[in-house]
């Protein structure tokens, strides 16, 4: 199953790559990953979804806890959440046919054209990660020219936070 | 007043009661090798290779309880360092090592001796540190302490620029530290303890299963005192060998791939399972589907990643486990209401006994050929059983751990995690720096010896008297032993031909050498090894070159599927135990 595990740990040189060769070196996937800074900056905020049994998910989690630089994690998976990921795309789309189509998508999708040229628009689009899917192939992986996304972020629903 | 960042070092050394520092210097570290050179509280032991250096201070460790501490060079000096530090990380052995690195300016410039000594040790230690200011030189180094040997202990690298340990600042070091990120679990939780009681005093078929966490944990008075209260059947680890005296009638042998064949019955049909400060590793459990199938477990740890990660269990207790069991004695004590299951248990003592009686330890004795399971039970004559013993790996190691009987903690210095070869006789000279009025006797073999011969010549300049016994059978034995089971006779590298003198070589080095070919010699050769008291005794026993080690759960086997010499010794393992190691 796919869990999304959101870290508070230093912010310090490396800490990343601990996390980062966690995985490889237990075998575990990341399917994406997503870090910056927060608020009190000696802290950064990492979330990252994987995928695995209840068991690796368990061990993931302790793995986790057992670095020293991780301070505080949870899985928002395990209760209500909200995620949300950013994509950058710059769309192929020359004739006017082509151009209006394009258009109707970012909309639908309630995306924003950040720039324009004669032969391209580059839209910013956020949302959850299986909605950018959609645009990907509504768009058709022929006319995207490029995209880039930052991976899941997530927080989770309520009162509640992630904080020291 | 300002200290350099090397004086610092010293400083933060002297502060932690490190009394020796495995090193070997190079142009990264002089700095910190002048402040050494400036002082004589803190004696530096010259090896001649830096994995003996961490093997040493490993050994130290292991002996003592305290962290050991290792200082290298940049680029080759950690690098070389880096099989030492696996070994420890893998036994989770408290150890500091301290490595030069060239100047902070010339970072990632490919310098000369020059690698990314956090990056390469990263995945072996359990934590490292690259200190970059001299400001925080003296915290940094109180983290390295407080974090190796706190907890699940483990190695802790700090990688220090040349220009750091040049440069000054006012020294002031932490008398405590917290750290908002690290705080490991002593106390176990009161309701699993209290639930896990009630499962153990309801067990028909109980086993206490004892690794290596109670000896790290300093539990042993603990694990003893339980285990007698329950009149409990206990076995042992290879890695928690002393942890409950073998001696004792309660103790059912190590357990495992060359465990007794009692103690692997006991795992296999019982039906409670106690397991402390072990973490059911691969040799242990054998195949997991078929493990302890009626069992239902108790498991406490300090780490709480060890729990749960290969075997599910039904009361977990994370905590030190000398906490957990003092809490479980004063509970059982305080209740006292519920009984044990007297008539069951006097049940399965028989059971017990008569998986004894088959006397799985049992071998031929050879007038001409002398069998390295002689070796090992006369040396635990010769020694009346007080030594400290160090091992390499191989068939010499698992023999050690069979004949040897282990009464007392930290007497039993062996790789077992990570298996390195070499490990023995470095570690040897740290136990006998840590413990100078007990034996010391290193088992090895003519394979294992070979990768760290040339610490002989640290032995003879710091006076650390060994015993060696070679168990040398010409072969890699152990890989020898899988090759005729597993790949029918084919003995591809397994054979060494042209293999030293050993004696000669141990007197080059200034040493004493025997060589003992005789079965009638052995214990004559022992008592006059152990009587030269401040003398490290080379002693070359040639060996039955056919020897295997029994008794034996071939890869992918379970607990009741052992094979027993003699009996079974051909049986080849099935296909897919052919791919596990």
């Amino acid at each position: 199953m796919r869990h999304i595990i959101s870290i508070l740990l230093e912010n310090e040189s490396g800490a990343l790559s601990r996390v980062a060769n966690l995985f490889s070196a237990r075998g575990y996937n990341i399917e994406t990953l997503c870090v910056a800074p927060t608020q009190d900056p000696s802290l950064s905020r990492m979330t990252l979804v994987t995928n695995g049994t209840p068991e690796i998910i368990e061990q993931i989690v302790k793995q986790l806890n057992k670095l020293i630089e991780v301070v505080k994690l949870v899985d928002l998976t395990e209760g209500v959440h909200i995620e949300r990921e950013l994509m950058l795309a710059k769309i192929h789309a020359a004739s006017p046919q082509q151009r209006t189509e394009v258009m109707r998508l970012i909309e639908i999708f309630r995306g924003h054209v950040i720039d324009v040229t004669e032969s391209t628009y580059t839209v910013e689009l956020t949302g959850p990660g299986d909605k950018l899917d959609g645009f990907m192939d509504a768009v058709g992986r022929d006319e995207l020219l490029e995209i880039t996304r930052t991976g899941i972020t997530g927080i989770a629903r309520g009162t509640k936070a992630l904080r020291t | 007043m300002e200290l350099t960042g090397a004086e610092i070092v010293i400083r933060a050394l002297k502060e932690e009661g490190v009394d020796y520092v495995f090193g070997y210097p190079g142009g990264a570290i002089l700095h910190v090798y002048d402040a050494i050179h400036a002082q004589n509280d803190i004696q530096h032991i010259l090896v001649r290779h830096e994995q003996a250096a961490t093997h040493a201070a490993d050994g130290y460790a292991r002996a003592s309880g305290k962290p050991g501490v290792v200082l290298v060079t940049s680029g080759p000096g950690v690098t070389n360092a880096v099989t030492g530090i696996a070994t420890a990380f893998m036994d989770s052995i408290p150890m500091v090592i301290l490595s030069g690195q060239v100047p902070t300016k010339l970072i990632g410039n490919d310098a000369f001796q020059e690698v990314d000594s956090v990056g390469i040790t990263r995945p072996c230690v359990k934590h490292n540190f690259l200190v970059k200011d001299v400001k925080e030189l003296a915290t940094t180094l109180k983290k390295a302490f407080y974090i190796a040997s706190t907890g699940r202990p483990g190695p802790v690298l700090v990688d220090l620029p040349k220009d750091v340990t040049a440069a000054k600042t006012v020294f002031e070091y932490p008398h405590t530290i917290k750290m908002r990120s690290y705080n490991p679990t002593v106390k176990g939780h009161t309701g699993q303890i209290r639930k896990a009681v009630k499962l153990i005093l309801k067990a028909e078929r109980p086993i206490v299963y004892v690794g290596g966490g109670a000896i790290l944990g300093e539990a042993s008075k603990e694990v003893t005192e339980l285990t007698r209260m329950l009149g409990y059947p206990v076995t042992n680890t290879l890695m928690g060998l002393g942890a409950y005296p073998a001696t004792d009638p309660q103790f059912v042998g190590m357990l495992g791939m060359h465990g007794t064949y009692e103690a692997n019955m006991c795992m296999h049909d019982c039906d409670v399972m106690i397991a402390i400060g072990a973490r059911f590793d691969d040799r242990v459990t054998g195949n997991l589907e078929k493990f302890a199938p009626y069992a239902r477990i108790v498991h406490i740890d300090i780490d709480p990643s060890s729990i749960a990660k290969n075997v599910q269990v039904e009361v977990p207790i994370v905590g030190s486990v000398a906490n957990v069991l003092r809490a479980m004695i004063s509970l059982i004590r305080e209740e006292g209401s519920q009984p044990l299951k007297k008539e069951a248990l006097a049940r399965w003592w028989r059971q017990i006994e008569k998986w004894r009686a088959i006397d799985s330890l049992g071998y031929e004795q050879n007038n001409t050929l002398i069998k390295p399971q002689y070796v090992m039970e006369q040396l635990y004559k010769v020694t009346e059983g007080n030594a400290i013993v160090t091992s390499d790996v191989g068939q010499h190691q698992m023999w050690a751990a069979q004949y040897y009987h282990f009464d007392l903690p930290r007497r039993w210095i062996n790789s077992g995690g990570l298996g390195t070869m070499g490990f023995g006789l470095p570690a040897a000279m740290g136990c006998k720096l840590a413990c100078p009025d007990l034996d010391v006797a290193c088992v090895t073999g003519e394979g294992s010896i070979q990768m760290m011969l040339q610490e002989l010549s640290t032995m003879l300049q710091y006076q650390t008297p060994v015993k060696i016994v070679n168990l040398n059978n010409g072969y890699l034995g152990m890989v020898r032993q899988w090759q005729e089971f597993f790949y029918e006779k084919r003995y591809a590298m397994s054979y060494m031909d042209a293999l030293p003198d050993f004696v000669k070589l141990a007197e080059a080095y200034g040493h004493v050498g025997m060589k003992i070919e005789n079965p009638g010699d052995v214990e004559a050769s022992l008592r006059e090894a152990f009587a030269m008291k401040d003398r490290t005794v080379f002693l070359d026993f040639i060996t039955d070159p056919e020897e295997n080690v029994f008794p034996m759960i071939p890869a992918g086997g379970a607990h009741n599927e052992m094979l027993l010499a003699g009996r079974d010794a051909m049986r080849s393992t099935h296909e897919e135990g052919m791919v596990l190691v």
